[in-house]
């Protein structure tokens, strides 16, 4: 059981895993792995706490994606338990609040790293509901479905990231392509 | 089809527990956690991210259609239209690369311990319910400019399913054996 400690497995290996959780999440629960939903429905339990129930019972998108705890909310709860154990079995849990690729970029303030990762969060939380899915829903999931908007979403997606990030961080020199 | 299952609730909420479990350990075993590996993914020096993504669906996908094809599973293909993909995706890849995580790294993220992440999660939150205010206006207009017919690739061809799942997973084995014999 030497492999449940070790810090990284291959790219494939874990691909693979993933491709075979999708079989038995289509199977066992006539579901697909998939996450952004979850954290709409959770703005809608926050909404519901802060902006009055009526509101958010009326709003079309909360009739669609009820503000309740699904299957899928239960699958992110999971994530976070999943990846503490793995990092936790592999001595790779590494409490900081600043990436260190992040601090040698821009230094040490935490308010900026905070910031910029809400901000980008907000437009990760308004594009992923745009596009009805994220990395998971659409980029994994609609993907093997051989779903079209899924292809064209995963793609726009990098498109997308791609262009910003030699924007936000300077064309690597080494960059492989 | 499993369909006496998938009707016990409190049974699929545990199942949904489990399978987030395994794959948040997957997730956090892939290093795709990790803000050092989006971000390099996104520049170019770290194909992690692609490798994990193109397998995963690889597999899932010879799965998923021949469990399909068995009458075991059926498929959950999202009625989105093509605008809405491509303004979100690129939506999400801008802030994709200032938050350097997605949905669900980041809460495998938080598991790691990487509490920037939080900031991210209370962000795509954010951007959520901000989503959700404007949806009443949107939902009639942009979001179904190019809204396809037919969701799926075997359906917008017109083909047997099997005709496509083939070559596409010849495709993505192409293309992950190039990245990989090319040092990428």
């Amino acid at each position: 059981m030497d492999f449940l400690t070790e810090v990284r497995w291959s790219p494939y290996a874990v691909g693979a895993g993933i491709g075979v959780l999708s079989w038995l999440t289509f199977l066992l629960s006539d579901k697909a792995l998939g996450c952004s939903t979850a954290f709409a429905r959770t703005s809608g339990m926050l909404g519901k706490l802060f902006r009055g129930r009526g509101r958010i019972e009326k709003n079309p998108y909360y009739q669609k994606f009820a503000p309740v705890i699904d299957w899928e909310w239960m699958l992110v709860l999971g994530i976070l338990i999943g990846a503490a154990v793995s990092a936790l079995l592999s001595g790779d849990l590494d409490p900081r609040w600043i990436p260190p690729a992040w601090e040698a970029s821009f230094g040490a303030s935490l308010a900026a790293r905070l910031a910029v990762a809400f901000s980008g969060g907000i437009l990760v939380g308004f594009g992923s509901r745009w596009a009805g899915g994220c990395t998971s829903g659409h980029g994994i999931s609609g993907t093997m479905q051989l779903t079209l908007t899924s292809w064209i979403m995963a793609i726009s997606i990098f498109v997308g990231g791609i262009a910003a990030a030699m924007v936000i961080y300077g064309v690597p020199e080494t960059a492989g392509v | 089809m499993l369909t006496s299952l998938h009707g016990r609730r409190g049974l699929q909420l545990t199942l949904g527990l489990l399978a987030g479990i395994l794959f948040g350990f997957l997730l956090q075993k892939g290093g795709v956690t990790k803000y050092e590996v989006i971000v390099g993914q996104l520049l170019l020096v770290d194909f992690t991210v692609i490798k994990v993504m193109l397998s995963a669906v690889v597999v899932g996908m010879l799965g998923v259609h021949a469990m399909k094809s068995l009458g075991l599973v059926q498929l959950h293909p999202k009625p989105d239209s093509l605008s809405a993909g491509i303004i979100g995706g690129l939506i999400f890849g801008i802030g994709f690369a200032g938050m350097g995580y997605c949905p669900g790294t980041l809460v495998g993220a938080v598991g790691n311990g990487y509490l920037d992440a939080i900031f991210g999660g209370l962000g795509v939150i954010a951007g959520a319910g901000v989503f959700a205010a404007a949806y009443a206006r949107l939902q009639k207009g942009v979001l179904r400019i190019a809204q396809p017919k037919n969701l799926t690739l075997p359906e917008i061809f017109g083909v047997n399913r099997w005709v496509v799942v083939v070559p596409a997973a010849v495709l993505i084995v192409l293309l992950l054996w190039w990245m990989d014999s090319s040092g990428l």
